[in-house]
C-alpha cells in the first residue's frame, strides 16, 4: 500500500513542504528537484507586485501552491488575503497565518480559529499555522481545518522541536494530519518529527541558509523519508537497565 | 460448558410459561433488536460503527509474545498494542502488565482509592434478560421504595460515613419512571456529595432533567457488544434494543452529565472481544467529548436467586486481572471500578494495580440497609439482583484499604 499524504482530497507522496520566508529561484529548484517537494508555500502579499519577477513564475505546474496569509493581523485580514489568493487563481488551498507580534511572529490561536471557520465555510482547504495547544487544535478540527500546523520553535530560529511534548499530544489526539511547521533547523530534527508521527514537515530557513542549498534539500528529503519509514515500522523497544526485585503484584490471584 | 439460564417458576400461569418458552426457543417470536421502539431518541453518531467494526475485525489469536513485549515497552499504548495486551499471548506476561498498570495508575491517581455504595430503590423490571435476578419471569420479592423509605435508607448509609452513592433501579419505566428517579436524586443530594445513576437508558432531555435533579454520573452496562449474542440474552422489553442502549452514554453527555461509566458483563460472550469493545467505546467517546469523565467496570457473571449455577465460564481471576491491566495501560486516565461481585482478596490486590474505585457496605436488595448495617429486623425487603462476594462494611473497607497502603477518598467532586 502506497503511503500517501492526503490534504483536501488531494494525494501527495512527498512529506516535505517548502515554506515561503526566504525565497529564491535556487531554493525552489532545490526544493522540487532535490527535496521532492510537491507543495510550496507562497506569501500572497509577495505575489501582489508590479515587479517583473513574480514568485508564481518560478513554481512548476505540477507543484501544489499553498498560499499563506502572512501579513494578516486578525481573522478578517486573513480571510481577505485568502479570497485575494483565490482571485489570483492560486487555488483553494490556504495556509492561515495570523501574527499580532512582529518580534517573535507567533501565531494568534484565537484569531486563527475564527479565520479557519470562515474560510472552511467558503470552501477553502484550510491549513492553519498554530501554537501547539490541544484545545485550539480541537477547535480547528471543529472549524473544518484540513490539517493543523503546529510550530516546533520560533519561526526562523532553527532551534528544532522545542514544543515536542505538545506536538506529540496533538499527533495522539487529533484525527487530522499534523504538519510540523517553523523552527526545524536540521534534517535530524525533521526526522525526529516524522518518527513521532507527524504527517509532514515544513521548512524554509534551514535550507535557504545552508552552505549548499541543493545538498541540504536532499538531506531533508532523506531525513523525512527515514523518519516516516521508522514511524510506519514501529519503533523498537528501549531496554531498561537493571531489574527491580519486588513481591509479585499478581500473587493474590486464585482461580 | 454454557450457562443454563432458563428457569421456570411454578408460579407462572400456563399462558405466561408458554410465552416464555416461545421467546426462549423461537427466535422469530422476538422483536428486531436493532430496531428502535417508539419514543426512543435517535442521535447522530458514528461511535457504534467504529467500535463494532474494530471488535469484529479483532483476531486475538494472531498476536504473539513479540507483540505483547512491544506493547509493554511503548510509552503510549496504541489500539494495536491494546489488542495484543488483551490477547491470550499476553497472559504469561501478567506480572509485567501489572507492573506497568501500577505505574500508570499512580501517575494519574497516586495511591488513592474511591469508596462508594450502591442503593437499589426498586427491582421491578419489564425485561427478560435471562442471566439477571431481576428479570420479569424470575419469581422474587419485588419492591419499590417510596420517598420516605428512600430517605430512611439514605440516612442509614450516610450515617456510616459514605459520601458517594450510586442509585439503581430495575428497568421498568412503568414502575420507576423518570420523575420518581428524579425525586430520589433530589433526596440523594441532601445526604451525599456525589450522586450517580445506573438505571434504564433514557433520552437526552431526560438525562438533562435527572442532571438538574442532582445526578452527575450515568453508568450503563452494554452487557455484551456482540449484538447477535445480545439478542439471545435479552429476549423481551426495551433493553432488547441494542443501539439505543449503546448510545446511552452519549445521550447522557448531551444531557449535561459530567461522567459516564461503561461495561460488558464478562462471561456472557467472548470476553476478549467484549473487553476490547468496552474500552474502545470509551476511547472514541473521549475523543469526541474530551471534557467528560470516563470510567470502566468489568463485572463477571454471578449466581442469582433461583439459579445458583450461573458463573463467568472462562473468565477466571487471571483473565479478569489481564483485562483490568490492559484497560489501565490503554486508558490510563479512566476510573476503574471493581464491585463486590469480586472477593476480598481480589479487590485488595487489584486496588493496588489498576482499580481506583471499590464499593463498600453493599446490598443489591431493596430497602434492607438498616437490617444489614445495624442488624435491626426489616421485613418485606425486595430481593437481590445477584449474590455479592465481598460483604465488607464501609468502615472495614476503609481500614482495609488503608492497611494496603492506599488512601481512601470519599469524595473529590463538586456539583455545579
Amino acid at each position: 500500500m502506497e503511503d500517501k499524504l492526503i490534504l483536501g482530497g488531494k494525494e501527495f507522496t512527498s512529506r516535505f513542504i517548502l515554506g515561503s520566508g526566504k525565497y529564491s529561484m535556487e531554493l525552489i529548484k532545490a526544493a522540487v528537484e532535490n527535496a521532492g517537494a510537491q507543495i510550496i508555500t507562497m506569501a500572497v502579499r509577495r505575489t501582489n507586485t508590479k515587479q517583473n519577477e513574480s514568485i508564481l513564475d518560478y513554481i512548476p505546474e505540477n507543484v501544489t501552491l499553498l498560499p499563506n496569509t502572512s501579513g494578516a493581523r486578525n481573522a478578517d485580514e486573513a480571510v481577505r488575503i485568502a479570497r485575494m489568493s483565490r482571485e489570483l487563481g492560486c487555488g483553494d488551498f490556504v495556509k492561515v497565518e495570523i501574527m499580532k507580534d512582529s518580534k517573535y511572529l507567533l501565531p494568534d490561536n484565537a484569531e486563527t480559529v475564527k479565520a479557519t471557520e470562515q474560510l472552511a465555510n467558503e470552501g477553502f482547504v484550510v491549513m492553519p499555522y498554530m501554537y501547539p495547544d490541544l484545545y485550539t487544535a480541537r477547535d480547528l478540527v471543529n472549524a473544518g481545518a484540513a490539517a493543523v500546523m503546529p510550530l516546533a520553535s520560533p519561526i526562523g530560529s532553527n532551534k528544532g522541536l522545542a514544543t515536542k511534548e505538545f506536538i506529540q499530544i496533538l499527533i495522539d489526539e487529533i484525527d487530522l494530519p499534523v504538519i510540523v511547521d517553523a523552527g526545524i533547523g536540521r534534517p535530524s530534527q525533521a526526522c525526529e518529527a516524522m518518527e513521532m508521527g507527524a504527517a509532514a514537515v515544513m521548512a524554509n530557513t534551514a535550507i535557504a541558509t545552508a552552505g549548499n542549498v541543493a545538498a541540504m534539500a536532499g538531506a531533508f528529503k532523506n531525513a523525512i523519508d527515514a523518519g516516516r519509514a521508522a514511524y510506519l515500522a514501529g519503533l523498537g523497544r528501549v531496554l531498561e537497565r537493571g531489574a527491580s526485585a519486588s513481591d509479585p503484584l499478581t500473587g493474590f490471584l486464585r482461580d | 460448558m454454557e450457562n443454563q439460564f432458563f428457569i421456570d417458576s411454578d408460579k407462572l400461569s400456563e399462558k405466561a410459561l408458554e410465552r416464555k418458552h416461545r421467546l426462549e426457543n423461537d427466535p422469530s417470536s422476538r422483536t428486531n433488536h436493532m430496531e428502535y421502539m417508539e419514543g426512543m431518541e435517535r442521535i447522530e453518531s458514528d461511535i457504534m460503527d467504529k467500535v463494532i467494526g474494530q471488535m469484529e475485525a479483532y483476531d486475538y489469536d494472531k498476536y504473539t509474545a513479540v507483540d505483547v513485549r512491544r506493547a509493554l515497552q511503548q510509552e503510549r499504548c496504541s489500539i494495536e498494542d491494546f489488542k495484543a495486551l488483551l490477547s491470550p499471548a499476553a497472559l504469561p506476561f501478567l506480572e509485567d502488565m501489572a507492573k506497568k498498570a501500577k505505574i500508570e495508575t499512580s501517575k494519574h491517581f497516586g495511591n488513592t482509592v474511591y469508596l462508594f455504595t450502591p442503593l437499589y430503590i426498586a427491582n421491578y423490571c419489564e425485561n427478560y434478560c435471562i442471566y439477571c435476578g431481576f428479570n420479569c419471569y424470575n419469581d422474587i420479592n419485588r419492591k419499590k421504595l417510596n420517598a420516605e423509605e428512600i430517605e430512611k435508607e439514605m440516612k442509614v448509609i450516610a450515617d456510616s460515613g459514605i459520601e458517594e452513592i450510586l442509585m439503581l433501579t430495575g428497568e421498568s419505566r412503568a414502575m420507576s419512571d423518570v420523575t420518581y428517579i428524579g425525586e430520589a436524586c433530589k433526596l440523594a443530594r441532601k445526604y451525599f456529595r456525589n450522586v450517580g445513576l445506573e438505571i434504564y437508558p433514557v433520552n437526552s432531555d431526560e438525562y438533562k432533567y435527572l442532571h438538574e435533579c442532582g445526578a452527575d454520573y450515568v453508568t450503563v452496562f452494554q452487557e455484551t457488544y456482540n449484538d447477535k449474542k445480545y439478542e439471545t440474552l435479552h429476549l423481551l422489553g426495551h433493553k432488547r434494543v441494542f443501539p439505543y442502549r449503546f448510545d446511552a452514554q452519549e445521550r447522557a453527555i448531551m444531557g449535561g452529565m459530567r461522567g459516564v461509566g461503561f461495561s460488558a458483563l464478562l462471561g456472557l460472550a467472548d470476553f476478549r472481544k467484549d473487553a476490547l469493545a468496552s474500552a474502545l467505546h470509551v476511547y472514541y467517546l473521549q475523543r469526541k467529548y474530551p471534557y467528560v469523565e470516563y470510567s470502566l467496570s468489568c463485572p463477571r457473571l454471578r449466581p442469582i436467586i433461583n439459579n445458583d449455577k450461573i458463573n463467568p465460564l472462562d473468565v477466571h481471576e487471571r483473565q479478569l486481572c489481564q483485562v483490568l491491566c490492559a484497560y489501565r495501560i490503554f486508558l490510563p486516565y479512566v476510573g476503574i471500578t471493581v464491585s463486590s461481585r469480586e472477593q476480598e482478596h481480589f479487590r485488595n490486590g487489584i486496588a493496588k494495580i489498576a482499580a481506583t474505585k471499590v464499593s463498600a457496605g453493599v446490598s443489591t436488595g431493596i430497602g434492607d440497609h438498616e437490617s444489614k448495617y445495624t442488624g435491626k429486623e426489616d421485613e418485606g425487603a425486595g430481593d437481590e439482583q445477584f449474590e455479592i462476594s465481598d460483604g465488607r462494611s464501609f468502615v472495614q473497607m476503609y481500614s482495609d484499604m488503608e492497611s494496603e497502603g492506599l488512601q481512601p477518598v470519599l469524595n473529590d467532586y463538586v456539583y455545579v
